[in-house]
């Protein structure tokens, strides 16, 4: 146990890494999931059919590979911000999709009159989107959302093994350098996940009751 | 109308792009020229048979993995959707202690674990995770599935004179698991995308071999190998995700169920943790205040 208090600025630092990790990359797929969301149900088929294409790929590809090539293969073409960059660029890339997803059982979890009746009262589809629908769909949306970024909080651990220093890696450079104390270093590593996890997990229970109250 | 021109036009000039940024020649930093990424000097590697024998055996190990995790996972899941709807508290409180536990950790960190600590080397260490990882999801999955049953169907079976871990695993259990078939396997579409985190651990999955082959062949072929190995990984998703999808089209039961399901496993999420209503924690029976 002493393995991990006398580790545990580096462990502090690695939790760091790992929360940025996380901030950076809900945001980009926050952004990246309601376009691919929108396009999906716009009504002009290129747009549909580019956006389901899209997600489906995404969605098939493991994280392994999407971080494989962001961090090995894009700095072959000459792209290179650094590894801690292109994790985020890979994680949101990866993440994207299941926001669409989320976002998208959302929206159509509104009753289809509503998108009905704007049209009828003339509103564009923009307009209908974001004055009627969205704001409805919000309360729908968001325990699906959290559970996205609950997995991403666990994904940002396979960033660990593409060059970024976070709580996987640091966990495994501790765990080979203090061989007689690899249970506690562990569990002091999936402690710290933990700690982001449990929480949103029991908040998401919290919203899906008091919405499903609401249905 | 005119948003699907504009779209469309967009979409086509982005691709273009692409295509045509990956065909280019590039100029390395030592000055070198090379060729763009649909020359045939990078694909000519695939003529060679041991390659695809190669890719052939790591395929292989990928599916080994995947096969021995899905069914020990089902099993674990069993275990733990039995444990979590037990009757004693002395039972289900460590049970769910344990789930959330085993939730909430990363796959990677567990395989890492049981590599480490039980010295298995790494097939073993990555099976073991996946299995307990998604069988820990599966059990909550088939514990959603039983205490939607009616309870009817649990008094008939006591009335008849089962011990209730009889009526558990002859009444209830197949009933659960018929209707929670699809998040189940879907779930199984997820332990597979997993097994490419065996790539980190060193065991000689798909990605590991193409990295292999590039690491041998010389880096002229990398992205081919990659495209390969990812033909490969989607051929395979794809074909399970819709072998998930027939069954849930064609499964009895109710959406209602699946739904309330799928909200417990967090299915968009690419399996999560998420804590259940609380109310679902007590034992059915005691749910109704008894002189009801």
């Amino acid at each position: 146990m002493d393995a991990v208090f006398e580790n545990l600025p580096l462990l502090l630092e690695a939790f760091g890494g790992t929360l940025s990790l996380l901030a950076l990359s809900s945001i980009g797929a926050l952004v990246l999931g309601v376009l691919v969301a929108a396009m999906r149900i716009s009504p002009a088929p290129p747009l549909r059919i580019f956006a389901t294409a899209y997600t489906e790929l995404l969605r098939n590809t493991p994280l392994t590979l999407v971080l494989f090539f962001c961090a090995t293969l894009l700095p072959y073409l000459q792209f290179f911000p650094g590894y801690f960059p292109l994790a985020v660029l890979g994680l949101t890339l990866y993440t994207s999709p299941f926001v669409a997803e989320a976002v998208r059982s959302g929206i159509n979890g509104v009753a289809v009159g509503q998108a009905e009746a704007s049209r009828s009262i003339g509103l564009t589809f923009g307009q209908s989107l974001t004055l009627i629908i969205l704001p409805q769909a919000v309360r729908m949306v968001v325990p699906p959302m959290i559970n996205v970024f609950i997995a991403l909080t666990k994904n940002t651990s396979v960033a660990g093994a593409f060059f970024v220093f976070e709580l996987f890696a640091a966990g495994r450079t501790l765990a080979n350098a203090r061989g007689d104390a690899v249970i506690a270093i562990l569990l002091g590593v999936a402690f710290f996940y933990l700690l982001v996890t449990v929480p949103l997990g029991i908040l998401a229970g919290r919203i899906e009751k008091a919405v499903a109250v609401a249905r | 109308m005119i948003s699907s021109i504009v779209g469309a036009a967009a979409i086509l000039a982005l691709l273009t792009w692409l295509v045509i940024t990956l065909a280019s020649e590039r100029t390395t930093a030592a000055g070198a020229q090379l060729p763009g990424l649909f020359d045939p000097s990078r694909w000519d590697i695939f003529n060679d048979v041991a390659v695809w024998r190669t890719i052939g055996q790591g395929t292989l190990n990928t599916l080994a993995m995947a096969a021995v995790a899905a069914v020990l996972a089902l099993i674990i899941g069993v275990l733990f959707s039995f444990g979590r709807t037990a009757r004693r508290r002395a039972v289900r409180i460590p049970t769910t202690v344990l789930l959330e536990f085993l939730r909430g950790m990363p796959v990677l960190l567990m395989m890492l674990f049981v590599l480490l600590v039980f010295s298995t080397g790494t097939y073993w260490a990555g099976v073991t995770a996946l299995a307990v990882y998604n069988g820990a999801i599966i059990g909550e999955a088939l514990r959603a599935g039983i205490q939607s049953l009616p309870a009817g169907q649990r008094e008939a079976g006591l009335a008849i004179g089962l011990t209730p871990l009889s009526t558990r695993f002859l009444i209830e259990f197949p009933q659960a698991f018929r209707q929670m078939l699809p998040i189940i396997v879907a779930q199984l579409v997820v332990l597979l995308k997993d097994t490419s985190l065996a790539y980190i651990v060193g065991y000689t999955e798909l990605l590991r071999t193409g990295k292999n082959l590039e690491s041998f062949f010389g880096n002229r072929y990398a992205f081919s190998f990659f495209f390969i190995v990812l033909a490969i990984y989607l051929a395979l998703n794809f074909a399970l995700s819709w072998v998930a999808r027939r069954l849930a089209s064609r499964s009895p039961g109710g959406q209602t169920t699946r739904r309330v399901a799928r909200a417990a496993i967090g299915e968009n999420a690419d399996t999560t943790v998420i804590a259940l209503p609380r109310d679902a924690d007590r034992p059915r029976d005691e749910r109704h205040p008894p002189g009801r």
